[in-house]
């Protein structure tokens, strides 16, 4: 493996969670902290091979409680940092979540999802859904959300998500699964641009030249507190209005219009792609961003197509928002499949339906 | 100073630490906090460390370090500032790190945190602050609350048969082989106050030499929700509580055993 830096400027074949790495070392990641959990292990795996060489650090945590406030320790430090875990691992952060979004702190936190409820299965699952794009913890806050459907994506993605939190000052999750996590594809190592790299006058590094620093999200005095909800407020809006992020897939001349994300959109355009030959009109969007969420764009889609078939690896979740971007509920259909990768030839078959119930 | 003699009275004795702010402090009459507060003022200043240190604060009475203490710091989640602290100090091997916390904070929620943090020998210091309950939330049986002890959740009185027994840390942590120093202090007395100092010092010089973690477990005073008044609370540190929780240094790491 330690190889893999070395070829990263030519083509080879990687599994999406080293892309993750890969992606988090090349944006100037140097700490990450973790606990195992199935289906990310590759990732703590690749971050203790090749973190201690370039100077950096990895720790196994004692438990995903301790990994959070470890990254909370490292970002209030001023310095790049990542975990990463699956579906029991990430409810067990939300506190120190929601004390980072509260402290206004960055980090980058991957989701290589799994089946639930509970301990739920290791199958791949996007049942993580609400659970990433709604808050997760308490009092209310945003993470930005970006869904990777591609090993290149889950390298690009991370670089963006390390540039996002920064900007931002608030964590960033990428929310994978098994599939995307586990899949090799041919993957090439584009360089990181370190010119968006945002300054950290914050940063807590010692008091010396200048007054002391806080960390902080307790606000007693006054209406501190509702002030600083305002201004949390007002920061989320700023990431709607300007970080939304989706792909258009052959939409043109769209009469059935596929919204679905990561592993569940890389499908879909396989059996977009067979229900293109066999003459049914029928495109994607595929939201990147899950917060921020592509509302507009579809409410503008709905307009123009027959039916909105939003497929997901959960029993019903994105959907949600769907219709929240959208007043045509009417034109809305559902594919789900809580625990399991829906295949193209089922998603085929909705397809056709769709088309020759629309003749 | 033409006069023999006076250029000692010119000179100060006494002086507040340059690392403890000048406010008012919002801890109640009698509380320790405020005196613990200032030790470890003392001693950032005795070892110049001030304009290198990143103190990790707790969700308790001592939420306010930010306020007292002129250094810079960050507020941990109840109970988690050993992994805040190891986060800070990773990132920030040549800093001065302590964290200051509770007993609820440290013997309750935040065990395993503490635990992890002294098995691990990371190198930093806790100030842990223990008066046998709750104090910020309103005087809730704490791990450390002695038997017998009434508290608002114990109001007949801490039971073992359902409550089980007050925690030693000092003694536990001391048992781990990543720690280097671990000792149990009270600041009851003047006599007292200088032998907690020397504790808080060897603690810091632990850091300082790289020794791994350390620890001072303050016995305090909480006379508002013991329903004492302040002389009658250092009584109780004085008796009952150093009586369960015997004073002394209880690991102390020489060179020789870390090498
Ligand atoms: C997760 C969580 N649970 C509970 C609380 C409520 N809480 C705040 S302080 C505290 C106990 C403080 O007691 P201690 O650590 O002994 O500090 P003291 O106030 O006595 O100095 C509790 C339970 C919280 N803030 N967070
Ligand atoms: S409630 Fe107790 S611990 Fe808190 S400030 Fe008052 S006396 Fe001190
Ligand atoms: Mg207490």
């Amino acid at each position: 493996m330690s190889s893999l830096a070395a070829e990263a400027s030519k083509k080879i074949l990687l599994k999406g969670n080293e892309a993750i790495c890969l992606g988090a070392i090349a944006a100037g990641c140097r700490h990450y902290y973790g606990y195992p959990i199935t289906p990310q292990n590759d990732i703590p795996e690749y971050m203790a091979a090749h973190l201690p060489a370039l100077g950096g650090t990895f720790l196994q945590a004692e438990s995903e409680v301790a990994t959070i406030n470890m990254i909370l320790g490292t970002s209030a430090s001023g310095k790049r940092v990542m975990t990463s875990s699956s579906g029991p691992g990430i409810s067990l952060m939300q506190e120190g979540l929601s004390y980072m979004a509260g402290s206004e702190l960055p980090a980058v936190i991957v989701n290589i999802s799994r089946s639930g409820p509970g301990l739920g299965g290791i199958a791949p699952s996007q049942g993580d859904y609400f659970q990433a794009v709604k808050g997760g913890g308490h009092g209310g806050y945003r993470l930005i959300v970006l869904a990777p459907h591609s090993v290149q994506e889950m390298y690009t993605l991370t670089m963006l998500a390390f540039d996002l939190a920064d900007r931002y000052r608030t964590p960033a999750m990428i929310l994978g699964d098994a599939i995307v996590g586990q899949m090799k594809e041919p993957f090439e190592a584009t360089p990181y641009d370190s010119a968006t790299t945002a300054e950290k006058p914050w940063a807590l590094t010692g008091c010396a030249g200048r007054e002391r620093l806080h960390v902080k999200s307790l606000h007693l005095k006054d209406n501190a507190i509702e002030v600083h909800n305002w201004k949390l407020h007002g920061k989320f809006e700023r990431i709607r209005k300007t970080e939304t992020r989706a792909e258009s897939f052959l939409l043109d001349g769209a009469k059935i219009a596929v919204v679905a994300f990561g592993t569940a959109a890389r499908v879909s355009k396989t059996a977009i792609q067979w229900a293109r030959k066999e003459g049914i009109p029928v495109g994607m969007l595929r939201p990147i961003t899950l917060f921020p969420f592509p509302e507009r764009e579809v409410f503008d889609l709905a307009k123009t197509v027959d039916v909105v078939l939003v497929i997901e690896m959960n029993t019903g979740q994105m959907v949600e928002d769907v219709r929240q971007s959208t007043p045509l509920h009417d034109r809305i259909a559902f594919l789900g499949k809580p625990c399991a990768m829906p295949t193209p030839e089922e998603i085929l078959d909705r397809i056709r339906a769709l088309a020759g119930r629309k003749g | 100073m033409s006069i023999e003699g006076k250029t000692e009275f010119t000179k100060p004795v006494y002086t507040r630490p340059r690392s403890l702010v000048d406010v008012k402090t919002h801890f109640c009459p009698g509380c320790h906090h405020g005196t613990i507060h200032k030790i470890v003022a003392e001693c950032i200043d005795r070892y110049g460390v001030r304009e290198n240190s990143i103190g990790v604060a707790c969700v308790g009475c001592a939420v306010f370090l930010y306020d007292y203490i002129d250094v810079d710091v960050v507020e941990a989640p109840h109970g988690r500032a050993p992994a805040v602290a190891t986060g800070v100090k990773r990132a920030q091997p040549d800093k001065f790190v302590f964290t200051y916390q509770g007993d609820g904070d440290l013997a309750a929620i935040g065990t395993s945190e503490v635990i992890h943090a002294a098995n691990r020998g990371e190198n930093l210091t806790v100030v842990f602050v223990n008066n046998t309950t709750y104090g910020m939330t309103g005087g809730q049986m704490a791990p450390t609350t002695l038997l017998g002890q009434k508290t608002s959740t114990t109001p007949y009185g801490r039971d073992f048969r359902s409550d089980g027994y007050p925690i030693k840390m000092a003694e536990l942590l001391a048992g781990l082989d990543g720690t280097a120093y671990s000792a149990r202090v009270a600041v009851s007395t003047p006599a007292q106050i200088r032998k907690a100092k020397a504790a808080v010092r060897k603690a810091f010089e632990m850091q300082i030499n790289g020794m791994g973690f350390s620890i001072v477990e303050f016995l305090s005073t909480c006379p508002t929700n013991w329903g004492m008044k302040p002389l009658d609370a250092q009584g109780r540190v004085l008796g009952e509580m150093s009586e369960y929780f015997p004073l002394g240094v209880y690991k102390e790491r020489k060179q020789a055993d870390f090498a």
